[in-house]
Parts: structure tokens; sequence; C-alpha cells
């Protein structure tokens, strides 16, 4: 078979089983925008931002576990799709964004809309490519989805010069059915001997804690990761990226730990003596102050990428390789071993955590005349049955639904956690109802953040992408007017929004539905209302309580044990 | 404690490859000393050494992140376990009968020599450990013109290797 370079990318594209481009066309990318004219397979999606089709093509990865791709111009193309590939960097996405760039022959003389796409990129993708010869397309795409699927994943930019896309340049194609580079060799099953150790200290532990985050999700091992938790009896916390790959409705789930984490999961984690971090990275919005993080513990750290270890806190036991296979053999290794564990085993220890949660430490005033933002979330939350995609932007309104809403099953939650990116919720979920056309998704938002990427409210309406958009909306960048109250003494500095749209009537502009809903008991029937119109997007404005902030907090540069707590919670000092 | 670590990298011969190793350092805010790269005998392959200074923690950091680099084959630290290290200095002095003297004193074990003589002008040509270059350009100072240096490049005693 003879292409041209244009009709090889699209041909690779059916090749690696894509089914959506997330796009936007312009002068160096024309000759590939005709061959996705010529054919039925690869879907294109045209969104209204390059920003809109990097975050969508995330959130159709997160949702599906396949990779996202996107295809943009070069130029302004391709900045504009910057921070979207942060975004998935951060978070270990995978991603593929063919960007155009200006012909061979002009790059490096400051050509119309050249940038140096590579050079820009670089440090915030796994890889990425300039391929300089038609012939080297197709092999190059191939590097580029594995390297993006596989190991720690991430996104990986391909830079495209328009003249190797010549319509009238064929050469011959073969989509190469494997690849391997011998630079690049990812762990997968973890070295035995690091294993036994790990177990032997998981036998010794009194006070044990699993703290697992996003690499379960991302390495498909929730089952794995479900299976150890119930044999060994252990309390398990999930990290903001790790929600969902352990229920949140299981007994032994103790929340979120962190920042804004559980007063139980934050004081178990300071008083624990054996902590068991699973595809977590010891980000600094969980771990605190570095100096006082886990005093008493010794660490066991799972993880598939070697610079994840030991990179803040030294660990005692690491053990390199992919989540999945490491589990399985570690529950051998506990089976072997004729060691039984039971609740029983650590009573005292499940005797303190149970007092911490009596805390109740997620308390809100039930009585408020206004609406309270976790009162949404925890409506949403029953009109779901807890089943939805709910993806989300960022600010308090993230945190709220990280709280409120306990996820059962892994990729149901679809954040921006690494880099906090406010834009990400809305084109998100219209790549996360691609992919998942049969169920239900949620974009919980704010004001500040809704405003980001609002214009992909047209492309959702042109491709039929029927999401709940549920906007928590306090008039202010609340996140921000919560640190600015705790530590610069209410100074709200340019924390307030003024001149907001009516935002009901402008999603009825865009022509979907728009609902504004001002009272506590409008707020149950309006979602029930929302999720019965299966095959409209509709916007519910939900005006609420403007001051309320997101506890527990742990304040920057504050230990675990060191939480700002919720006035309408039990916490009293003697707790502590 | 922090302490010199002498890096030595097999790179992908690739265009941008070296931006990557560099830009790794500034972005992760990572010291760097010195870097040098050229072609190897196996054409696909360049060999860089660098020097950089941290304490063990960061040192081991800095490793993990260059072998994660997709365009880093392997490398290896030549400072743990027994290596040889070499410099080589050019140094352009304003000719002076003192200094013809010293270099021609320090005689033909030392790995010095005048390399280029025009009527007013040396230029002085040595190598060696890093150590001793440092002692003989704080010697030479007030007459130096200007120098350049390559960089450390080393390779480790013995059977160890970096090889493929
Ligand atoms: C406003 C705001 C507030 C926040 N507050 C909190 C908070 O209170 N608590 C909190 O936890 N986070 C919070 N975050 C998120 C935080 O910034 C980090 O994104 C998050 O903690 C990182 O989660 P993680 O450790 O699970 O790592 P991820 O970023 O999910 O990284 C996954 C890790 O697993 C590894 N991995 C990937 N795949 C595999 C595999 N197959 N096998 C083995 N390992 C694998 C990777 O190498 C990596 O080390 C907040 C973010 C925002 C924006
Ligand atoms: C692109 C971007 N700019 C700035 C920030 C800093 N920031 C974090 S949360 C936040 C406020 C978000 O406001 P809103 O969307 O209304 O959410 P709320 O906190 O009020 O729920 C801001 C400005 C960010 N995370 N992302
Ligand atoms: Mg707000």
């Amino acid at each position: 078979m003879e292409l041209s370079g244009g009709e090889i990318i699209i041909q690779s594209l059916k090749d690696e089983g894509v089914e959506f481009v997330f796009g936007y066309p312009g002068g160096c990318v024309l000759h590939i925008y005709d061959a996705i004219f010529k054919q039925d397979d690869v879907k294109h999606v045209l969104v209204r931002h390059e920003q809109g089709a990097t975050h969508a093509a995330d959130g159709y990865a997160r949702s599906s576990g396949k990779t996202g791709v996107v295809l943009v111009t070069s130029g302004p193309g391709a900045t504009n799709a910057v921070t979207g590939i942060a975004t998935a960097y951060m978070d270990s996405i995978p991603m593929v964004i063919i960007t155009g760039q200006v012909p061979r022959a002009v790059i490096g003389t400051d050509a119309f809309q050249e940038v140096d796409t590579v050079g820009i990129t670089r440090h915030c993708v796994k890889h990425n490519f300039l391929v300089k010869d038609v012939a080297d397309i197709a092999i190059t795409m191939k590097k580029a989805f594995y390297l993006a699927s596989s190991g720690r994943p991430g996104p990986v930019v391909v830079d495209i010069p328009k003249d190797i896309t010549d319509p009238n340049i064929k050469v011959p194609y073969e989509y190469p059915a494997e690849v391997s580079l011998r630079s690049y060799q990812p762990a997968v099953s973890g070295d035995i001997e690091q294993i036994i150790k790990a177990v032997k200290l998981i036998q010794e532990a009194k006070r044990p804690v699993i703290y697992s985050g996003g690499g379960v999700v991302l390495g498909e091992a929730s089952e794995e990761l479900k299976t150890l938790g119930h044999t060994l009896k252990f309390p398990v916390t999930q990290t903001l990226m790790g929600l969902g790959a352990f229920p949140g409705t299981d007994p032994q789930f103790i929340g979120m730990l962190g920042m804004h984490g559980s007063y139980e999961a934050n004081m178990a984690m300071h008083d624990s003596d054996l902590i068991i971090a699973i595809g977590a990275r010891f980000d600094d919005r969980v771990t605190g102050k570095i100096a006082d993080f886990c005093p008493h513990a010794k660490i066991i750290h799972i993880d598939v990428d070697p610079a994840s270890i030991s990179k803040t806190i030294t660990v005692d036991v690491p053990i390199v390789g992919q989540v999945k296979p490491v589990i399985l053999d570690m529950l051998a290794q506990i089976e072997s071993s004729g060691e039984t564990f039971s609740r029983e085993r650590i009573g005292a220890w499940w005797d303190q955590i149970d007092q911490w949660r009596r805390t109740d430490c997620l308390a809100y005033d039930q009585d408020s005349g206004t609406i309270k933002p976790q009162y949404v979330i925890e409506q949403l939350y029953k009109v779901t049955k807890g089943d939805a995609f709910v993806t989300s932007d960022v600010g308090q309104h993230q945190m709220f639904a990280a709280q409120f809403y306990p996820f059962d099953k892994p990729r149901r939650w679809i954040n921006s956690g690494g880099l906090g990116t406010m834009g990400f919720g809305l084109p998100a979920a219209m790549g996360v109802k691609l992919a998942q056309p049969n169920s239900d998704v949620a974009c919980v938002t704010g004001e500040g953040s809704i405003q980001m990427c609002l214009q992909e409210l047209s492309t959702m309406l042109q491709y039929s992408t029927p999401v709940k958009i549920i906007n928590l909306n306090n008039g202010y960048l609340g996140m921000v007017r919560q640190w600015q109250e705790f530590t610069y003494q209410s100074r709200y500095s340019s924390s307030y929004l003024e001149a907001l749209p009516d935002f009901s009537k402008l999603a009825e502009a865009y022509g979907h539905v728009g609902m504004q809903i001002t009272k506590k008991e409008d707020v149950e029937p309006a979602l029930r209302e929302a999720f019965a119109m299966k095959d409209r997007t509709v916007f519910l404005d939900f005006i609420t309580d403007r001051t309320e902030n997101v506890y527990p907090m742990i304040q920057a540069g504050k230990a675990h044990n060191d939480m700002v707590m919720a006035p309408n919670s039990k916490y009293k000092r003697d707790l502590a | 404690m922090s302490r010199q670590h002498i890096i030595s990298i097999l790179l992908e011969n690739e265009a941008g490859a070296l931006s990557r190793v560099a830009g790794l350092f500034s972005a992760r805010a990572y010291n760097i000393e010195s870097l040098t790269v050229a072609p190897t005998l196996d054409a696909t392959l360049s060999r860089l050494t660098l020097v950089t200074v941290g304490s063990e923690e960061t040192v081991d950091q800095i490793k993990k992140q260059l072998d994660k680099l997709v365009d880093v084959v392997k490398l290896i630290d030549l400072s743990e376990s027994f290596s040889l290290e070499r410099e080589l200095v050019l140094i352009k002095v304003k000719k002076t009968e003192a200094l013809v003297q010293k270099v021609e004193s320090l005689g033909t074990d030392a790995l010095v020599s005048i390399t280029d003589e025009t009527d007013d002008y040396l230029i002085i040509e040595l190598s060696g450990e890093k150590a001793w270059l440092d002692d003989f350009l704080l010697a030479v100072e007030s007459d130096v013109i200007e120098v350049v240096r390559t960089g450390v490049i080393g390779l480790s005693r013995g059977e160890r290797a970096l090889t493929l």
C-alpha cells in the first residue's frame, strides 16, 4: 500500500484502533485534515479551542484507559494545547498529540506560525518527536503510542512538518506490529526479595495503613488492591487521584488523605508504624511538612517509576514494578506464609481509628438557609446512585466532590490533580461522554473554572454529548478566598467575581437546557429533572453559600496531625 | 553531605537529545559543573560526561531522572568505583621568559606543553586531573588572557565499563 504522509497518520490511528481525534485545523495540518475527510473510521471532534481538545482527549483516556488523541496546527494551535498536555503529564495520562509544523525547508526562519513545539513541550511530555521524513511517520506513530501507554503513562507529542504530509508524495505503508526501544524498558514485575521483605514488615505491623494512588487506576489494579485490603484487613486511604480504586463505601476505607483529607486518614498516617504506598507519589499536598511525615512508620513503596521512589520521602522497601503483578506476588507470599490476618489482630488500631472517625470531620451546617455546596454533592450522589462519571474543575467544588461523592469504581472520578487546571472539567466531561455514551456524566464546577473552557458548550451540542453541569456558584474564586481568609486576614484580593453572566441563559443560547437553583428544597428535584433528560446537556447553576470553606485543612507547612477542623465537627483537642 | 559525582551517559545520537539532558538540570534546579559530549565508535550513540555536585539523595534522583529520559540508553556513576578522570585546558598567555621556563621545568612527565608560540603570545596546553589543572591555573593567573577547558571526561578502572 502506498500512502501520503497525511494518509499515513490517519491510517496509523486506524491501526491503533483510535475512535476519536480531538482537534482543530490550520494551515500546516490541512493535508492531514484532507485525509480525515476521505475516511469514516476515525471520527474527528472539532473543538472550539485547542485546550479543549487536549482536556477532552484526556477525559476520554481517563475514563476508558485508552490513549487520547489530539490533532492541532502549528504555532498558536500547539501553544494553545500546552496547558492540556501539561495537565495530562502531571497526572500520567496516556495521550498522543499530533502537531503540525512549518515545512522542513523553513524551520528555524521564524516562518509564519512557526514555534519550536518540541522545545516548548519538552518539559511537559513523556517524550516528543520531530519527524523529518515521510518514511518515518508510521514507526514514529507506533513509538508514540507505545511510549504514551506503557510503563508510567504520559503524553507524547509528534511534530509533523507540512511538506512530509504532501498528498503527491507517496511511500509504501506498513504499520509495525510492535516496536522496542533499547533505551526504554519499563519495569513489569517487582523484585521478589523486596516483596518478601515487604511481607515481613506487613506481618509485624501493629498500626498499618495502605496509602494508594492514581497508579492503581492507571495500572488497572483495582481488583488486586481490593483483594489485598480485604486479605489484610488494613485501613485504606487514597489520594485524590486514587479515589474509586478501593471502594469509597467500604468500611475499611478511611477517606482521602492530605491537605483536605479526612481527620482519621491524616491521623492514621501520622501514628502509623507501616505505610504501604501503592502507585502514589508522595505529593506535597499529601505529605504536608516533610520533616514530620509519618514519624513512626516504615514505608513500603510500589511504583513503576523508580524516580517516584524516595524523591521527597526516603522509603524503607522500594519495589519497582507495575502495581498489578507486584500485588499478586505479594498476595502469593502472604498466602504461603500461612499467616492469617483479621480486624482483631490490629483491634486496638481499628478502635483508635473509629474514635477518630467519631469527630465527623466532614460535618457541615445542615440548618443553613442557603444551599450548601456539600449538600448539592450529596444529592448528586443520591440521584445518580453513586454510579456516575464525575469530572471536576479546580477549587473548593473539586474538594467537595472528592469528599462527598464516594466512588466505588475506578475511572469514575476525573480531575486534574497534579497541575490543578481550571477549565479541565467541561471538555473532559465531553470526552468522557464519548467514551461512555450509556453512562451518566456530571461535571462539577465553579463559576470561575467553567468560564475557562466554556466555549466547548458549542462542541457538545454539535456532537450530542449530553452531560449535566453542576455549577457550585459561590460568586468567589472560593479556594483562593479560603486561603485569603485563613492566611491573609480576609483580604480578598481579586478573588471576587463580579459581573457574572446568567449561566442558565448562556446555556440556552448554546442550545442546551439551563436551570438556576436558589433554594435548598429545589436541589434534589432539579437534579432529578436534569438527569431524566437523557439526551440533553443541562447547566444547573446552584447559587450556593458564598463563604463555605473546605475542611479539614492542613495548612501549608503543617504536619498531618495539625488540621484546621470544621466548626460543625465534633472535634475536641482531647480527641487528638 | 554534598560531593562531586561524574556521570557517564550513552545517549541516542538524535537531534535534541542533548537539550533534553541539559534541560533536565535547569528544570529541576540541579547543579551542573561541566558537561562534555562527542560521538562514539558506534555512530548511533554519543557519550556524555557530566559533573554534578549534590547530596547522595539528590544525585540519586538526578540519575533516576536521567535514566527516565527516553534518549538515555545507559549511564554509570564513575564516582561509585575507582575511575580515571581527565580534562584538557588551553591557556593563552602573554609570553614571558619566566613562563616558558616554568612550563619546561615541569618536564616531560607532566602533560603540559607550549603548543603554539608567536612573538608575544603562548598557548599552553595541559591535561590531567582537575585539581592539578586548578593549581596550575592559579599559579599563572596574573598572566592569563583566556582559558578554555573541555570539562571532565573519565573511565572506570579495571573491568567496569559503560557499554551496551
Ligand atoms: C485544589 C487541590 C487540592 C488538592 N488536595 C489534595 C488532597 O487533599 N489530597 C490528595 O491526595 N491530593 C490532593 N490534590 C492532588 C495532588 O496535587 C496530587 O495530584 C495527588 O496527590 C497525586 O496523587 P498520587 O500520589 O496518587 O499520584 P499520581 O499523580 O496519580 O501518580 C501516580 C503514581 O503511580 C505511578 N504509577 C503509574 N502507573 C503505575 C502502574 N501501572 N504501576 C505502578 N505505579 C504506577 C506513577 O509513577 C506515579 O508515581 C489536590 C489538588 C488540587 C488541585
Ligand atoms: C488555570 C488556573 N488558574 C488559576 C488557578 C488558581 N486557582 C485554584 S482554585 C481557584 C478558584 C476557582 O474558583 P471556582 O472555579 O469558582 O471554584 P470554587 O473554589 O469557588 O469552588 C483558582 C483561581 C488554577 N488552579 N488554574
Ligand atoms: Mg466559585
